[in-house]
Order: structure tokens, then sequence, then C-alpha cells
């Protein structure tokens, strides 16, 4: 299949190209940028005039509930969603039942996702078994089934002698090692940020020193043992800072954080509203404008989404007792153009951050437009408002504190492999 | 009739006349007098004063025992009922300003009945400008009044008692 | 989302009362001048006023507290309602569809208010949220966040004794952190504008960021009392003192349990209040709960009148406020 999207402005920040350029796409593959290739004849022509052409978004974070909690999504519907968002590449935790701990699992999502058509998907394989933090995994036999990277997401290894063990053994077969930075004895089972709300709720809190002590710890493994590091959901300036030092003194760690605390604070938790209940918290203004700072200094390389679609009841109960985390698929590209509104990123180093410098965390071949590339495209209009509403969500979970949000930026077309995977229609 | 140009004093001293003389005839020797909260508690001062009763003068506040409370809603004036003796067994005098439809007597035979059990009760109104909506009426008026819908009569006090026609604010 | 206050109905009326923060200070002033009338009920014969005839209450505890609900159901008698009493075992229904399902299957049967009590911060806001639109909810308790009711009875207690508020210096003694008492005391002492509030006791028992609650900080019992009009000393969890907050019992008596002596620090004629039940020779000595400046007891006797005050304001419905007139 050929096709060509005309007349859109490109911004392909992995080639620095930012201009007014046609794309040519042939057999999944972009063929050229800029002028058509000798007797290209297009089976689909895309009008992108005024609208933004960039690679796919790559999502270093989305959960996608299969297998295991298929009542709440599924890989196809999370995939649907994705398109819809722009999204062609999702890293999904290895926080499946079960765990992503064996060949079989990995290849069964990658499967389904295949089959499903909509997004790539590639798992983060468990590092220990059964994420249980005292046994490590069979890692090897998950970096052949598709898996760049290893996590143990937030069950933490408490013993850091299994930690130092599971990184070196990770840094053997070249797995990048995701880290959801937060020490659980300081957590203590809470479920906002340890300050002025939590104070005022009486919400058990979760202080800043959870997330900081953690990547303290893991700094110190990581300068000895030297394995690729990425610091998945900062949620502290405090913690930024450190990782800011960690990469000027050379060690090989990167981080990313969610759109939603690019956005909320502690703050939204007042009244109790169980859509912002998140993991790890929103916290303080401070830290939100920190983590800002340290994005637009590349210090933060990615926005990812962090999805975590659920079925109504999952938010149905006080706050302490409800399901974290946020249906982010849809809102990814939105919420990240704010940013760009709000003066913290140009709207090239935005799509960087969603498509080029998670692509590279990630080890996979994606967020390049080059010729030769991968047809996976992202068009969409930035200037386009529109307001989020329940109906509109295409995920299965609903649970969102952005309903009703008037939002600035939707995707048009979506090609996953050149083939087109998603069109709006208003 | 004119109302404003009515002199509660006056009034209030034809009642008690009224009232003596009524005591006489039902050989009640010793009544305890209750007003009803504002206006009739002013107006029970002076024929308590008056008629010379040696039990201290009651008061009551009828705002718990409304029938529109969940409609109207609570006062937020409301002051304590006090009764400071025992109404059991005893003949009471109950005073108002104003009888109209007649809820406010329920309210306060209502609660009159919650401190205890009297042996008999008289009613004594300052006006009685019709309008009864309940089968309550007064053993002694002082003046009687007709109003349109909508109209109230309204005692200012406590000094000087005035009487006053005022719309219905709705 | 609608951020407005789930406390008040769209006439700007009280409909729930879940916390303190928030409300204005003059609804508390009513709330309290209201109780006083309602004082004088308990002196009638017949000890009710037939306010809430009709209407059905549900004491709905999630949390067993004998006393709590005992004022209620007895603020709830008096004024002539229904009351239904349900304690369900917390650890029976930790999942939210069986609260809301319990709520649900109440409210089918006509009842017209729930009163909750949950071991859970947010528990009485969640079922506001889901109420049929002629179902008030009053706050019992809820975890570690709010007690509006017993704070107010504080509040009516410390008016009784001191009469005006603005000028009085208050202290909290003790386990702040997780008292929804001190919480909603906090928010009620500073919507009624006293001088100062203070809150005392080590940092493992106090919340983090406490003065953006309005208070000042101390950590010593002895700056802390001077020149305080009303000590109010907190209960002490007894798993509390395991180690994991405090070493010891002794130590903490040792450094913030009310003496005699310690009372020399305060005010001549300062009043000591404790929202019960007391842990004699932990927060406080005997010669100090039973003393002349405790108002312990008295506490105690306000409850219900002031429970009452606050039911009766919540079930009023007000379409129009000028419609006061009747005679």
């Amino acid at each position: 299949m050929r096709v060509q999207i005309s007349g859109g402005r490109v911004i392909d920040p992995a080639n620095d190209i930012d201009g007014r350029l046609n794309l040519f796409i042939a057999d999944g593959k972009v063929v050229a940028c800029g002028h058509a290739p000798d007797g290209f004849d297009a089976d689909i022509n895309i009008d992108a005039t005024n609208r933004i052409v960039c690679p796919g978004l790559v999502d270093l974070r989305a959960h996608l509930r299969e297998p295991g909690q298929e009542h709440k999504a599924t890989i196809e519907s999370e995939c649907r969603a994705a398109a819809h968002g722009g999204i062609t590449t999702l890293c999904c935790p290895p926080t499946t039942t079960p765990a992503v701990d064996t060949p079989a699992v990995a290849s069964l999502i990658i499967r389904r996702a295949e089959t499903a058509g909509l997004a790539r998907v590639v798992p983060l394989g468990a590092m220990t078994r059964g994420l249980d933090g005292k046994h490590l995994s069979e890692m090897a036999a998950l970096r052949v089934a598709g898996c760049t990277g290893v996590s143990n997401d937030f069950r933490s290894i408490d013993n850091p002698l299994i930690l130092s063990r599971a990184m070196e053994y990770a840094a053997t077969f070249d797995l990048t090692v995701f880290i959801n930075a937060q020490n659980p004895h300081l957590a203590n089972n809470g479920t906002v940020h340890a300050g002025a709300v939590s104070s005022r709720l009486g919400l058990a809190g979760i202080p800043a020193a959870a997330e900081t002590v953690a990547v303290a710890a893991c700094l110190a493994l990581v300068e000895q043992i030297g394995v690729r590091t990425h610091f998945s959901l900062l949620s502290t300036t405090r913690a930024a800072q450190m990782i800011a030092r960690a990469q000027h003194d050379g060690l090989p760690v990167t981080a990313d954080v969610s759109a939603h605390h690019l956005h909320l604070t502690e703050n939204d938790v007042l009244d109790f509203d169980s859509q912002c209940h998140v993991m790890p918290p929103l916290r303080t203004l401070r830290d939100r404008d920190g983590l800002r700072q340290w994005l637009a200094r590349d210090t933060i390389a990615a926005i990812c989404s962090d999805h975590q679609p659920h079925e109504a009841d999952a938010k149905l109960a006080p706050f302490g007792e409800t399901a974290t985390g946020i249906t982010a698929l849809e809102t990814l590209l939105p919420l990240s153009l704010r940013l760009v509104d709000d003066g913290v990123l140009t709207i090239n180093e935005m799509i960087a951050s969603l498509t080029l410098r998670p692509a590279r965390i990630l080890g996979v071949e994606a967020g390049d437009l080059a010729p030769g590339r991968r047809a996976d495209v992202c068009v969409f209009d930035p200037e386009h408002y529109w307001v989020l509403s329940r109906d509109r969500l295409v995920s299965r979970g609903h649970n969102t504190p952005f309903l009703d949000w008037e939002l600035k930026g939707r995707v048009t077309h979506t090609l996953l492999g050149g083939v087109p995977v998603f069109e709006y229609k208003p | 009739m004119d109302i404003d140009s009515l002199n509660p004093e006056q009034i209030i001293a034809d009642m008690a006349a009224a009232l003596r003389t009524l005591l006489a005839s039902q050989e009640i020797a010793d009544p305890l007098m209750v007003g009803i909260y504002t206006g009739g508690a002013w107006v029970a001062q002076r024929l308590h004063r008056q008629l010379g009763l040696e039990n201290p003068l009651g008061t009551l506040d009828i705002s718990f025992y409304r029938d529109d409370f969940t409609r109207v809603g609570m006062n937020p004036q409301v002051k304590p009922s006090l009764l400071p003796v025992s109404i059991e067994d005893r003949h009471v005098i109950l005073v108002d300003d104003i009888l109209n439809t007649g809820r406010t007597i329920r309210a306060a035979l209502n609660e009159l009945f919650d401190y205890g059990r009297p042996a008999s009760i008289l009613l004594a109104v300052l006006v009685d400008r019709g309008g009864r909506e309940l089968p309550i009426q007064a053993d002694v008026v002082g003046a009687r009044t007709r109003l349109a819908a909508g109209e109230h009569i309204k005692l200012h006090g406590p000094l000087p008692l005035r009487l006053s026609r005022v719309g219905v604010a709705r | 989302m609608d951020k407005r206050n789930i406390q008040l109905d769209d006439n700007g009326q009280l409909r729930h009362f879940l916390t303190i923060e928030g409300l204005k200070r003059q609804l508390l002033v009513d709330i309290l001048d209201a109780a006083e009338s309602f004082t004088s009920v308990t002196e009638q014969t017949v000890k009710k006023v037939p306010l809430l005839r009709g209407k059905t209450i549900v004491n709905l505890f999630f949390e067993s507290s004998t006393r709590t609900r005992t004022t209620f159901e007895l603020a709830a008698k008096r004024l002539s309602a229904d009351v239904l009493n349900i304690n369900i075992n917390a650890s029976a229904t930790t999942k939210g569809e069986t609260l809301l399902d319990t709520q649900r299957n109440l409210e089918a049967m006509q009842c017209d208010m729930f009163v909750v009590r949950h071991a859970v911060s947010g528990a009485a806001h969640f079922i506001a949220r889901h109420a049929a639109p002629h179902v008030s909810v009053i706050n019992a308790g809820d975890g570690s966040h709010a007690h509006p009711t017993q704070a107010m009875l504080d509040m009516f207690t410390i008016r009784h004794h001191k009469g005006e508020f603005h000028k009085l210096r208050v202290a909290i003694v003790g386990d702040i952190l997780h008292s929804r008492v001190a919480r909603s005391q906090i928010h009620a002492l500073s919507t009624l504008g006293v001088e100062e509030i203070r809150v005392i006791g080590p940092k493992t028992l106090i919340p983090v960021e406490a003065h953006t609650l309005g208070v000042h900080v101390h950590h010593d019992l002895r700056t802390g009392l001077r020149d305080i009009d009303v000590i109010i000393t907190l209960r002490l969890q007894h798993e509390r003192m395991s180690g994991a907050f405090l070493p010891s019992e002794h130590e903490y008596f040792q450094l913030y349990g009310l003496t005699e002596a310690r009372l020399e620090l305060a005010k001549p004629d300062a009043i000591i209040m404790h929202p019960g039940p007391i842990n004699r020779g932990v927060e406080i000595e005997s010669a100090v709960a039973d003393g002349p400046r405790s108002v312990i007891l008295n506490q105690v006797a306000h409850g219900t009148a002031v429970r009452m005050a606050i039911m009766a304001k919540a079930m009023q419905r007000l379409p129009n406020l000028s419609a006061r007139e009747l005679h």
C-alpha cells in the first residue's frame, strides 16, 4: 500500500526535520520526505494541511490488563484507544496475571497485539519470578521473547543484595532495568503525598523521601554495576535533581514522568476525588513545576501516559480503598501539547519526548521517519479544541480526572507500519 | 378597623378584667400563666402583673413543635422554653399576641403536654384576626379584626407595644 | 467535576455535615445557639420534640462505638425520629461496592438520614456523594479525617465556660496525627476565630506541615501551655505506644501527661477537656481529670443537644427563606 501525507508540518526530531513537507510511504516504510520518489502513485492520500505530522508516539508505560484482568480491559481494546491517541508503540509493565516472568506470557502479549494490529506492544519482563522480589527471573529467555527491559514495578525488591544481582544479571543480557522508585517502608501503605493535603484530609501520606531514598539506593548500585537504568514515573523534584547529577557523572540513567504529574498536584485530591488517586502520588505545586523544569532540561527524557484502565467499581469506594491510576492513552498528546502552550517545551522538544527519546530508552526501532524506517506516523491538528467526555473515550476504562476538561490538540490519523489504524471523523 | 390606632395597653387592661371574671366564675385560684415567645410573652408579662399572679410567669418557644419545620426550617433565634413551676395538675392560662390559623396554639398545646398534664388550659389573645384552620378558639379576646389573605398583623415591643398591619413577604 | 461544597444544598443551606472545613462561622454559631435551646428539652417530662416526626435516621456504624452511637440515637429519638442501628463489621465489607450496596438498600427503604462512622478517611464524603437527593449524611467519624459533631460539642462546652471565642488560646495535646477529633477541633476553633491554636506533642504524632492547618506547633508541654485558656488532651491509642511512634507510655506521661503541677503553666482559670475515653495515667492524671477545672463530664452531657441541633439543621429544607411568619 502506498500512502501520501500532503501539506502537513513534518516534525521528526530524529532527523532534525521541521517543515512543510510531503511524506511518502510504501510497503510499510517511509520512502521519502519532501519530493515524491519517481513514479510514486498513492493508494491513499491524506490531506494534512494545518496539521502536524510526526512519528507515532511511544508510550513507556501503559497497563493493558491482559492477561489476567480482562474485566478491566484487553490488549485489543487498549490498543484501539492507543491508535485514537496517536500512539503506535506501547510498553506494558510486567504486572499481568501471571506476571511477565516467562517467555510464554511475553509472547502471548506480543502476539495478541499483532493480531489486533492497532499498535505495537513491547512488554517489560519481570525482574523476579512472579515479582516476588526474591528469585531472579529467566531474563535471557525474556530477552529472546522480545522484552528489551525488566522491571519489578512497585513491588520493590527489599533486599539490596537481590536488587544488585538482578541488575548485574540484566546487564549481562543488555536489558534495561526499569525502576519504580518507592521505598515501601517509607510509603507505608500511604495513599497521597505526605504534606498539607494529607494532614488536612487525615489520609496516610507517602513522603517525598520514599522516592528519593529509593532513587539514591538505586543510583549507588548503578554506579557499581553500570547497568542501563530507567527511572519510571518520577514524582519529586529532588529525585529529578539526583538523576541529573548522576547523568552529569556519566551514569547510564534516564527517567520519565507521567503527563498527569505534569498537570495535577496534591490539591486536586481535596474533596477525596478518587480519580486523582495515583501511584506515585500527586505531589506539591513545587514538585510539579520542578518536574516540568527537569523535563525541559532533558534530565527527564520522556512523558508517558501511565495508562491504567479500571472498571467503574474500582473507583467507587472511599478514597484510600480505591484502585490507583488513570485511563490516559487518549489524553497523552493533548496534555503534552498543553506544556507547549505553557511555555515549558517547544513543540519539537515535546514531540521528541513522546517519540524519539522513549524509543531510544526502550531500545526499539520507532520515533524516526527517515527513509527506510517503519512508517509509524501520527497526524494531529494542534489547534483543535475538544472536551473529554465519557462517551468519547475509546479505552475500556473511563477513570480520569480530566473528564469535562477542554483539551487542545486532536489526533486525526494514525498509521502503524504504513497502514491507517485510525482516522478522526468529526 | 384601623389597626394602627389600636392601643395594646388599653386592650390588655380590658383582657385582665375579663380574665379576672372568667377565673372567678371557674373558681380558679392559683393559675399558671404562660406566654408564647415573643409577642405573647410581652402580653403575658403585663397580664401577669395586672392580675397579681403569684406563680412566676412561664414562656414557651414553640419552634420545635411547628408543623411546617421541614418546609420553613428552624428559627435561628430559638429560645429555650422556660416553665419555672411544674404544670402537672395546674390551671394554665396560655397567652399569645395574634390568633390566626390556630397552628401556633396547637404547637403550644403539644409542647405544654410534653411538660406534664395540666388540669385545664385557658387561651387569651390580644387580637383575633380570623382565618382559622383548626378548631381552636380563645376564651379571652382583646380585639377582633378581619384581614385580607396575604395581610398580617404584627405586635412590636416590648416598650412601647404597638400593632401594625404588614403585607406578607412572599 | 463539581467542586462546590458538597455539604450545602442549592440554596446554600446545610444538607450534609461531613467536616467543619468550609462551613461559615455563622452556621457554626447557629448550631451552638440551637443546641442551647435543645438543652431545655431534656428538662421536659416528655423528653422529646416532634421536629423530625416520621423521619427515619440510620446509624450506619462500620466501626464500633457504643458511646457515640448512643448519643446519636438519643438525639434522634428526642427529635421524634425513628432510628435504625446498623453495625457492620468492617472486615466483612472492605469492598466499596458493599458500602454502596448497603447505602442503596437503605435508601430504598425510604431512610432520610445516615449517621456514618467508618474507619477510612473520606467514607462519609463518599456516601454523601452517592446519596439520593432527599438523604442527608452526618459524619460520626471517618478514619483520621474528621469528627465534626464531637468538635461542635467541644465548642459548645468551651462557649459554655468561656463565653466568647476570639480572645481564647487553645492547646491540643497528644496524638494529633491520627486524631479526627483534633482536625475537626482545629477547623472549628479557627472558623470561630480564636486568638491562637497550639498543638503539642512529639514530632512523630504531629502531622507534616501542621502549620498549614493554622496552628502553632510545640514539642515542649511547658512552653506550649503558657497563657492557655483551654487545654484539650487527646486519647492516646494503645497501638501507638508499641514503639513505632513512642518508646513507652511511661516516657509519654513524663513528657506530655497532664498533671496538677503542669497546669500551673496555663492560665489560672483554664479548663481541661478530653474527648474520652480517658487513659488515666497516660495522657492525664486522675487528679486533673476529676479536678475542679475539668469539664470532661459536661462535654458528655452536651453531646445530645449539639447532635440534635446538627440533625435538625441538616433535615430542614428551605425553599424560601423569607417565609417564616406564622400566626
